[in-house]
């Protein structure tokens, strides 16, 4: 995963709310991950068009964070979930 | 107060075309007069939702054989369940597999019997049956469904791992499931002719290390070694009652598939009271739940709570006594009669024929 790539939620994984136990999910084959705070606002831009670093700036932007610590934080999740096969990059 | 389940395997019939030897169903098998309707199982959809369950795997017997399966895939959907379907592709229509995906289908795991036709249909049981799945998995990489292969390895198919592997990559499967067979139910009347040996076990955890490493990111490789060869159990159901039940076809709720072989426990039935209170307030869930009941052997061990003492069916199975340390415990006592077993039941003789699942 480099800063130009696209993730993308590849079908038959899906973020949720649990609402019983009143927490953001992701969904995936034989998978419940609960998401924290942090996990559901990268999740929630990922969108199959937006670039690592265009979901970068705008987190940096919402959390007042340096830019390039959140883009290292936001590729290191997103690479771990990609090889779990949770994320894939739309830009092939 | 328990934690609530997030898991949930409905057996909606255990009508099945194949007859595997290892097959999990109970030797006793529920006819169809006995099964839930559409409308049942809905509702228990529902209730499982409001529970807490997240997952939803409809499973069998074969969940094609029953006629309202795109019923019940669109009432699960509609309780907002993530659906999983565990079939071995028969009767999967190319029609019914495009209803099934209109619904919102997850998530399909197709099982296979072996990599050759020939072997395939002997473990099946069931002629041309490795013909019609390879024809059914086409039609659901066409639709587009993400697709886990579920391969369950014994004695006569181990030896295929790395053809197994080739045909999930070449099924464009993202996961595969590799379990090696797990002594319950129909596979329990089986065990002599299913039990690998002890180097075909190695052999396979290897290729499986190498393979996960060189397939990273492609397909995701997750394995279930035979517990006889392991020195600790797995945490069964990652504990009784805690995290996942069974719905037997009847609408019997189940701590996990084979605990019906308990015969000390007795089971309620989803028709007849809530869901949450069976969960909740039932003796059979509570029979072995948390930690309290373990005997000293387990109190005192440092992975109490890492495996809660391990299957109590298979401790049932093999020393009749569900309440001991699951034999499969280098610690425990039980230990004695599983090895006992394997030395019995995998010298190097011509296993006996299959018992086949009827
Ligand atoms: S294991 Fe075989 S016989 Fe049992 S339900 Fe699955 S396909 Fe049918
Ligand atoms: S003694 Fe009990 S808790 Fe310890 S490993 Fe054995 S079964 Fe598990």
């Amino acid at each position: 995963m480099t800063p130009e790539d696209i993730p993308v939620l590849p079908r038959g994984v899906r973020c949720g709310d649990d609402r019983v136990r009143g927490l953001r999910v992701l969904l995936g084959p034989e998978r419940v991950l609960m998401l924290d705070q942090i996990g559901d606002a990268v999740l929630r831009r990922v969108n199959g068009t937006d670039t690592i670093r265009t979901i970068s700036e705008d987190l940096a932007r919402t959390f007042c964070a340096p830019r390039a610590q959140v883009e290292a934080d936001v590729i290191e999740y997103l690479a771990d979930l990609a090889e779990k096969r949770m994320v894939e990059r739309a830009n092939g | 107060m328990a934690d609530l389940p997030l898991a949930m395997l409905a057996e909606l019939t255990h009508r099945c075309p194949l007859a595997c030897p290892y097959c999990s169903n109970p030797q006793e098998l529920t006819g169809r007069d006995a099964e839930l309707s559409t409308a049942q199982w809905a509702d228990i959809f529902r209730q499982a939702a409001d529970l807490g369950v997240l997952q939803l795997h409809l499973s069998g017997g074969e969940p094609a054989s029953r006629r309202d399966l795109l019923e019940l895939v669109t009432a699960a959907r509609e309780a907002g369940l993530y659906t999983n379907l565990i079939t071995s592709g028969i009767g999967l229509t190319p029609a019914r597999l495009e209803a099934l995906d209109a619904a919102g289908l997850d998530h399909i795991q197709l099982s296979v019997q072996g990599v050759r036709a020939e072997l395939a249909d002997r473990i099946g049981g069931y002629a041309g049956g490795f013909d019609r799945k390879m024809h059914v998995a086409d039609h659901i990489a066409r639709l587009g469904f993400p697709l886990t292969l579920n391969a369950v390895m014994h004695r006569e198919n181990l030896d295929d791992l790395p053809a197994t592997l080739d045909m999930a990559l070449r099924l464009g499967a993202r996961r595969i499931e590799i379990a090696c067979v797990q002594f319950q139910g129909w596979a329990l009347a089986n065990r002599a002719a299913l039990q690998p040996s002890r180097d075909q076990v190695a052999r396979a955890k290897e290729l499986v290390r190498a393979a996960s490493a060189r397939l990273k990111g492609q397909l995701v490789i997750d394995f279930v070694p035979p517990d006889y060869y392991s020195d600790f159990p797995k945490a069964c159901m990652n504990g009784w009652g805690s995290t996942g039940l069974n719905i037997a076809p009847d609408g019997t709720v189940l701590p996990c598939h084979a605990a019906q072989t308990i015969p000390h426990l007795t089971f309620e039935n989803a028709t007849a009271r809530p869901l949450a209170e069976i969960w909740h307030d039932s003796a059979a869930f509570n029979a072995y739940r948390g930690t309290d009941w373990l005997p000293e052997l387990c109190q005192s061990c440092d992975r109490r709570d890492v495996d809660f003492g391990g299957c109590r069916c298979q401790a049932m199975a093999v020393l009749g006594d569900p309440g001991a340390p699951d034999p499969v415990c280098r610690k425990s006592p039980g230990r004695a009669v599983l090895d006992d077993l394997l030395s019995q039941e995998t010298v190097d003789i011509a296993p006996p024929d299959f018992v086949y699942r009827r």
